[in-house]
């Protein structure tokens, strides 16, 4: 069982979070066609490396989450808020000093 | 008598210095009917062998006696019934007054065992003996399986969980985990606790001390001061407790075995640093005779002479090949028992072990024949690197000392003790507190391994000193063959013949023969088992590689794993009134709800005739607020939002990015920026993610609050006809139909509660209003309801009579009448949706699903016959092909016929339309496509009232 610092509330178990797969660029609905917006609804690139994944702190703050993973090894290599810039890095996540850099 | 009691052969030796039984405490128990004693303290097996008893097994494929062998946890030979507990180790178990203890694995007896005659057989029995005998004809295969299954080694468990067992589960975060508390593990825990870490030291046996509990009085006094060091210290110990596996994240598994009041319990241990010092295990020498009772390792016999005073035998050869054997010598001697002594070191060996069911002599290395009850080995260690391998070590075998040695681990797991290096106790315990000082460093320093990743890494650079290595003889197999593994009965020539075969891998052989795959999961017998198929292969042991450690370590109960039977039940506040007035329970995901209270029938003609009243609390409530919940409305809903007039309500259907339809439910304005929606009672916890998703992640820049308010609102929903004369005279609210009328919200006081709210709407398809009052309150207006509709024929109904009301007025379920694929447009709803808005979700594939057309739709349907009602799933075929599926059907007592909702293709979906339902039986019947959903009131002038 990894851990994951959530940046609002410091490292917890993976157990706490729910999974929300990995994150894709959503199509413009206005103008999309039934191909790619498919291809997001369906498709997942499952790569054996860095992905770039939403989490829900579900049994937590209950925020969402944009975890950046390397699928073979389980490093975090950041965490941050949905749309902003990477608030922490998993390195200093774990020294306790997350709170200090809520976002 | 036979040959599983031999009295006198070993019997109860004059107290000595470091015995761990309390001679003021004598009990009986019973061993297969006959009564024994024993003292506090005492294993079931100690107690047995100080009476004599040789014997307490038969083993797994020939069925031959097995007796004491490691004389602790591992003991393969030595797993007994207690009770009606089965499977216990009995050379660790300590033995309680009373307990009924009773071999297993054996028929007829212990004594005389008819599948002895596997042995006169064992030519079939050999390497891979399953997968070649039982492979053809396969229409034997179940009788092969009834045989099998009486081989197979176990004891008889209870039909049901007794009442005393007690399982929990417990999560730690010490600074610094220490596995083994032997004299390294006490050291490591006691420096890393004055170093200021939080540590949880876990012995497996029933005291801290390790080899040192069996030692001379120098050990015994050296023990003394350990364990006042850790006495003295915050380290929290855990004994007869084991560190049964490592998980990524430096997450450790511990069983406890004897916590206080409970039959076992899990500790999930989060662990800044791990310390394994788990110490070395005694390997067995593998030679003709090694598996018949009174052959013994040299860790046994100082066992059970120094921790139990049984002496084990009267005379005694013992092959030594190291100081722990010498030891041994000193002990039985010191015991009296008469000795003969084979050292290894100086070319002594041991040929082949003479007896049947026991031993009664050796043939040694110079040909001749000793007599003797006893046969002790000391010729080796294997390293218990098992904790390391999970952590990502992979242990080089090191010639020099004949074990293995650690080589690469990550910086949060340190090691130390015997799986370091050999044992000078000073040296050790110099390295020890080293150890802990660094583990406490790395634990408790800012930006410390706590939690992250790591990659593992050499372990010279670990920072800590090596220990010296102590030149050890390589021993695994003498001149003969003998068995490996004890648990399931694997020979070196099992082995050798696999190799012949071409199973030529540790890991092939080792499934081929399911040497290491038995109770003792590779601790006893893996590194013989190594140097079998080295031998054979004509490579080294390094060459050869160990096989995979995987956790766990030591065998966990599924009751440790299920831990509490712990099952949360959510109830409305009106629930006490339920129970008294006979309500049959429906779970409903986690709620208990009323199904109805003995006739749903009568119950749906109450709501359509008078009046009655349904609890509703599930029902899933989000309050919101903000200026922008009417952007949020017209996103997530597929209808329109923009115009809803502070003290209206509207019926809305949610659907995901698929088009599918996700939720249904109503929301409704209490003020200007301030809604409450309702949600589906499945939906409700999804619903709210659902919402907290789309304003989290893509519209960040809104502002809107949402609060879950199922709970704090008792919702119920008074129906019928009469339901406003019931309501009016409890609430300033004014009912009538100009100043409340369907499909509007109010907020007020009802049986002088405020802060309701009420919507009137109507699932029944009735005059309806649904009130949400402050849950604290939700009883007592639940029962003024009642009181005052008594004169009207008020009536309770439960969630089968609603069910059977909305189907009668054709209202879809979500998840009944629509699955994973159902979109918006095959469920009834393509005049809900407003293509015509610039964007919500699901839209794009709403638009395609319409210019494509779609391909099922719902519709209401009536059998021909009206006694008939199909079951629910039942299919709609045309030619014997199934087109469509019967989603809802019940008998309606208003129309006192059969009525159900289905799925049909649009071909099918004109009224007046007859299919065909094949029922579940394989009757075909006739139904008819309705006009309307509705089959109840289509115009909904009952509603509107």
């Amino acid at each position: 069982m990894i851990t994951l610092s959530c940046p609002w509330c410091g490292p917890r178990n993976v157990t706490e979070f729910a999974y929300g797969g990995e994150s894709g660029a959503r199509p413009d609905p206005a103008t999309a066609t039934p191909q790619p917006w498919r291809r997001y609804l369906y498709t997942n690139a499952n790569p054996a490396g860095p992905v770039t994944e939403t989490w829900l702190h579900r049994a937590g703050c209950r925020r969402y989450l944009v975890v950046e993973r390397d699928t073979t090894t389980n490093e975090i290599l950041a965490i941050r808020r949905p749309g902003g810039a990477p608030s922490t890095s998993a390195r200093h996540a774990t020294t306790g000093r997350a709170t200090e850099q809520r976002p | 008598m036979t040959a599983a009691t031999t009295p006198g052969a070993a019997t109860r030796l004059d107290p000595q210095p470091g015995e761990v039984i309390d001679r003021t405490d004598r009990f009986a128990f019973t061993w297969n009917g006959v009564e024994h004693h024993a003292y506090r303290g005492d294993t079931i097996t100690s107690a047995l062998a100080a009476a004599g008893v040789r014997v307490f097994s038969r083993s797994f494929k020939y069925s031959r006696p097995r007796g004491i062998l490691t004389a602790s946890y591992l003991d393969p030979g030595c797993t007994v019934q207690v009770d009606d507990e089965p499977n216990v180790r009995g050379s660790h178990r300590r033995i309680a007054p009373g307990q009924a203890v009773t071999a297993q694995n054996v028929w007829p007896s212990l004594d005389r065992d008819v599948k002895m005659a596997n042995q006169a057989v064992g030519r079939f029995l050999t390497a891979g003996f399953y997968y070649k005998t039982f492979i053809k004809p396969q229409r034997l295969w179940p009788t092969y399986q009834r045989v099998l299954q009486r081989f197979a080694a176990g004891g008889t468990a209870p039909d049901t969980a007794p009442d005393r067992l007690r399982y929990d589960k417990r999560y730690a975060h010490p600074d610094v985990l220490v596995a083994g508390g032997g004299p390294a593990g006490m050291k490591a825990a006691v420096a890393a606790a004055k170093h200021g870490a939080k540590v949880l030291l876990v012995e497996e046996e029933h005291e801290l001390g390790g080899h040192l509990r069996y030692g001379d009085t120098g050990d015994l006094d050296r023990l003394a001061l350990l364990r006042a060091e850790v006495a003295a210290s915050d380290v929290e110990v855990l004994t007869d407790a084991v560190v049964a596996g490592r998980y990524d994240g430096n997450l450790f598994a511990v069983v406890e075995r004897s916590a206080p009041g409970l039959t076992e319990r899990l500790t999930k241990v989060r662990a800044g640093v791990a310390i394994v010092a788990a110490g070395l295990i005694e390997r067995p020498y593998v030679v003709e005779g090694n598996d018949l009772p009174g052959v013994l390792l040299s860790t046994a016999v100082r066992r059970l002479i120094n921790l139990h005073a049984v002496k084990p035998g009267n005379r005694a050869v013992v092959l030594t090949a190291n100081p722990q054997g010498d030891a041994a010598i000193a002990d039985l001697q010191r015991a009296g028992v008469q000795v003969w002594a084979e050292d290894a070191r100086a070319g002594g060996d041991i040929v082949r072990i003479l007896g049947r069911g026991g031993v009664v002599g050796v043939e040694v290395g110079d040909g001749r024949k000793v007599p003797c009850d006893l046969v002790v080995t000391a010729t080796g260690w294997t390293a218990t690197t098992s904790l390391l391998n999970m952590a990502g070590d992979r242990p080089v075998y090191e010639p020099r000392i004949a074990r293995f040695l650690p080589s690469q681990l990550p910086d949060d797991v340190l090691v130390t003790g015997g799986l370091a290096g050999d044992d000078d106790l000073d040296e050790l315990l110099d390295h020890a507190r080293a150890a802990g000082e660094l583990a406490a460093e790395r634990a408790t320093e800012p930006g410390s391994v706590r939690g992250a990743a790591l990659p593992v890494r050499p372990i010279v650079d670990a920072c800590l000193p090596a220990l010296p290595l102590h030149d050890h003889p390589a021993m695994f197999r003498g001149p003969t063959h003998g068995f490996v593994d004890f648990s399931e009965d694997v020979g070196s020539k099992d082995l050798a013949a696999a190799v012949a075969e071409g199973y030529d891998s540790s890991e092939l052989a080792k499934r081929y023969t399911t040497a290491t795959m038995g109770p003792s999961q590779g601790k006893l017998e893996t590194v013989n088992a190594v140097a079998a198929v080295a031998e054979a292969t004509g490579i080294t042991i390094g060459q050869a590689g160990t096989t995979t450690w995987r956790p766990p370590y030591a065998p966990i109960t599924l009751g440790a794993l299920a831990g509490r039977n712990f099952e949360p039940v959510r109830v409305s506040p009106m629930q006490p009134w339920h129970e008294v007035h006979g309500a049959a329970p429906l779970v409903a995901g986690a709620w208990i709800r009323p199904d109805h209270y003995g006739d749903p029938a009568a119950e749906v003609r109450a709501v359509r005739d008078e009046v009655g009243i349904i609890d509703v609390t599930p029902i899933g409530k989000l309050d919101l607020q903000g200026p922008d919940v009417p952007n949020l409305l017209e996103l997530l809903y597929v209808n329109k939002w923009q115009k809803l007039d502070v003290g209206r309500v509207r019926y809305g259907v949610m659907c995901a990015e698929d088009g599918v339809v996700l939720d249904d439910g109503v929301t409704g304005r209490l003020g200007p920026d301030h809604y409450l929606m309702s949600t589906t009672s499945s939906g409700a916890a999804g619903i709210w993610e659902w919402i907290e998703n789309w304003l989290q992640t893509e519209r960040p820049g809104w502002d809107v609050h949402v609060t879950p308010v199922t709970t704090a609102y008792a919702s119920m929903n008074l129906a019928g006809p009469r339901s406003r004369d019931v309501l009016a005279p409890l609430t300033d609210v004014d009912l009538s139909a100009d100043a409340f009328g369907y499909m509007h919200v109010r907020t007020g006081t009802i049986a002088a509660v405020e802060d309701c709210v009420l919507w009137r709407i109507g699932f029944t398809g009735e005059l309806s209003y649904e009130l949400h009052v402050p849950a604290g309150y939700g009883l007592h207006v639940w029962e003024t309801l009642l009181a005052a509709g008594a004169d009207h024929g008020i009536r309770a109904f439960g969630v089968e009579a609603q069910r059977t009301l909305r189907l009668e007025k054709g209202h879809l379920i979500v998840g009944q009448d629509t699955d994973g694929l159902t979109k918006a447009g095959s469920a009834g709803l393509g005049g809900l949706v407003k293509l015509d808005k610039p964007n919500f979700v699901g839209k794009p594939e709403l638009v395609w699903q319409q210019e494509v057309g779609v391909t099922s739709t719902l519709v209401a349907l009536q059998p021909v016959d009206p006694t008939e009602v199909p079951p629910e799933a039942s299919q709609i075929v045309v030619a014997g092909r199934t087109v469509g599926r019967i989603t809802s059907s019940r008998r309606s007592p208003t129309l006192g016929r059969g009525v159900c909702l289905g799925q049909v293709p649009p071909d099918l979906a004109a009224p007046g339309t007859h299919v065909t339902v094949r029922l579940p039986d394989g009757r075909d019947i006739v139904a008819v496509v309705q006009q309307h959903l509705a089959h109840v009131d289509p115009e909904g002038a009952r509603l509107r009232g």
